[in-house]
């Protein structure tokens, strides 16, 4: 469904992605871990075409399409979700507004008809109820005063409605409490763990694994992945530390 | 009768003006002002969308009694030179709210022009003002608020925000303070951006179109100066026709 092959990038003048080589199939979640530095937020920013990062050789195929050609509202609409480390707050604008927004202009890009305020608002129910959060939430301005758990249950509200093909999740379990965290990984696997689906997972920590099953966990230092596993390997990386099992 | 003649950039009050526009607009167009008088105790909302395909100048003066309320709420488009004016005396206890926005491009001006005197004791008053530009073009607001010197517990607000979406558009801010009273409120802010692009780029992560997330986010931005407005149908007429001005603007 995803393939990297030999990516480099680039921010600034400083290389950061060094040949980073990876392919996840449909049905996939794969975990990628890392120490601080390896690139793997620069990794998300450039599947999510932000600004800023320039990708200076190799390729990403997104079901068959040249993802690096797609701008960043393409790419959504080709079926492509990002969970932002640090959701951006906009204030002004509700989720319901901006959501709406997103979803319909996803189904324009699609050719599908847009969904009525109704049915939009049942929509968005039925996923805010999953990830256990307040509809009042939802009406409130996008990230605006919700804290560092609410942004991130409420990044998973939003993928449950966009329903993506493919997201790549940022350290979605960095500042969630340990139920916060069961509700989060409990939201991932019931919107994304699906034949026709696939995850990357980026994450520090061995806890959302286990709730949030990798099939796969790729080690990413340097700007490449060195190592790719099973689940096991991020139950050692957990244990001996990333010095260890890279040695 | 008076000569109309024309000001010049060296009258403060038009230091920012479209001399062009006040030309051939005529100097005695600058002669019409609309008084307003608001009894004491009445409320008087009213809501302007200033601006067309020729220059338009709109002044009023506005007179409010005692615990007497105006609010106005104003955009100012359309394709050429638009200027709109208020000066207003509030009586005790009276309270004068305004709203307004200016936006466009093709290297027009825009200009909110008011003059706020609290005449008398606990009067109050709040302005919000936005301003989006953008290809050559310039918003301005010239805010000035008079203190008398017995009108204590003067409570008074101004806040100007401008929003520049291209280099080459500005905005000038010019709040003008004269308090002869000492037991006063009087704030004033203003500043002057760019889009977020974080913002823009976050919609655009979740599928939002650049064109429809720089009108979410401007919509936002401009919204607060409609915030005291109670009548949502002409809220989202102000909005719409703020909002129209961007269409075909080609960001």
């Amino acid at each position: 469904m995803l393939e990297i092959t030999n990516l480099h990038a680039s921010v600034g003048d400083k290389p950061i992605l060094k040949g980073l080589t990876l392919s996840i199939p449909a049905g996939e979640i794969h975990a990628i871990m890392g120490p601080n530095g390896a690139g793997k937020s620069t990794l998300s920013n450039v599947l999510g075409g932000k600004p800023g990062y320039e990708v200076t050789e190799g390729s990403v195929t997104f079901r068959g399409e040249d993802l690096l050609a797609l701008e960043p509202h393409e790419r959504a609409a080709a079926g492509l979700f990002l969970g932002f480390q640090y959701p951006v707050e906009i204030p002004g604008v509700s989720n319901v507004q901006f959501l709406r927004e997103a979803l319909n202009a996803q189904r324009k890009a699609r050719g599908q008809e847009p969904l009525s305020g109704g049915e939009f608002l049942k929509l968005a129910k039925d996923k805010a109820a999953l990830l256990k959060m307040d509809m009042e939430m939802l009406k409130r301005q996008v990230n605006v005063g919700f804290s560092g758990g609410e942004k991130k249950r409420a990044e998973m509200v939003q993928m449950g409605i966009l329903d993506p093909a493919f997201a790549v999740l940022d350290e979605t379990d960095s500042g969630l409490d340990i139920d916060a965290l069961r509700i989060v990984g409990a939201g991932i696997n019931s919107i994304m763990r699906a034949p026709d689906k696939a995850v990357l997972l980026i994450t520090h920590y061995q806890r959302l694994l286990d709730v949030v099953a990798p099939d796969k966990v790729s080690i990413l230092a340097g700007g490449r992945i060195v190592e790719t596993g099973g689940p096991e390997l991020a139950l050692r990386l957990e244990a001996e530390g990333y010095d260890a099992v890279m040695a | 009768m008076t000569t109309a003649t024309l000001p010049t950039r060296r009258d403060e009050a038009w230091r920012y003006a479209d001399m062009d526009g006040l030309k051939r607009l005529g100097a005695a167009a600058l002669d019409q002002w609309q008084a307003i008088d608001v009894p004491a105790g009445e409320n008087l909302t009213r809501c302007l969308v200033v601006g067309s395909n020729a220059p338009e100048v709109q002044r009023l003066r506005v007179t409010l009694g005692e615990g007497a309320c105006a609010a106005f709420f104003a955009v100012n488009r359309g394709g050429d030179y638009t200027r709109f004016e208020v000066e207003v005396r509030l009586a005790r206890a009276a309270h004068f709210e305004f709203g307004g926005v200016t936006i466009g491009g093709a290297g027009v001006t825009r200009e909110f022009v008011t003059q706020v005197t609290h005449a008398e004791p606990e009067a109050t008053s709040n302005q919000t003002i936005r301003a989006v530009h953008w290809a050559g073009a310039t918003g301005n607001f010239l805010g000035e608020i008079k203190v008398a010197r017995h009108a204590q517990k003067t409570d008074a607000a101004q806040d100007f925000k401008g929003l520049l979406l291209e280099a080459g558009a500005s905005a000038n801010a010019v709040p003008q303070l004269e308090i002869f009273a000492d037991d006063v409120k009087c704030a004033h802010g203003a500043t002057v951006g760019e889009l977020d692009e974080a913002a823009r780029y976050y919609m655009m992560a979740r599928g939002v179109d650049p064109a429809t997330a720089q009108r979410l986010l401007v919509q936002a931005f401009i919204g607060d100066a409609f915030v005291a407005l109670e009548d949502e149908a002409e809220r989202e007429r102000l909005l719409d026709a703020a909002l129209a001005a961007l269409e075909g603007a080609n960001l």
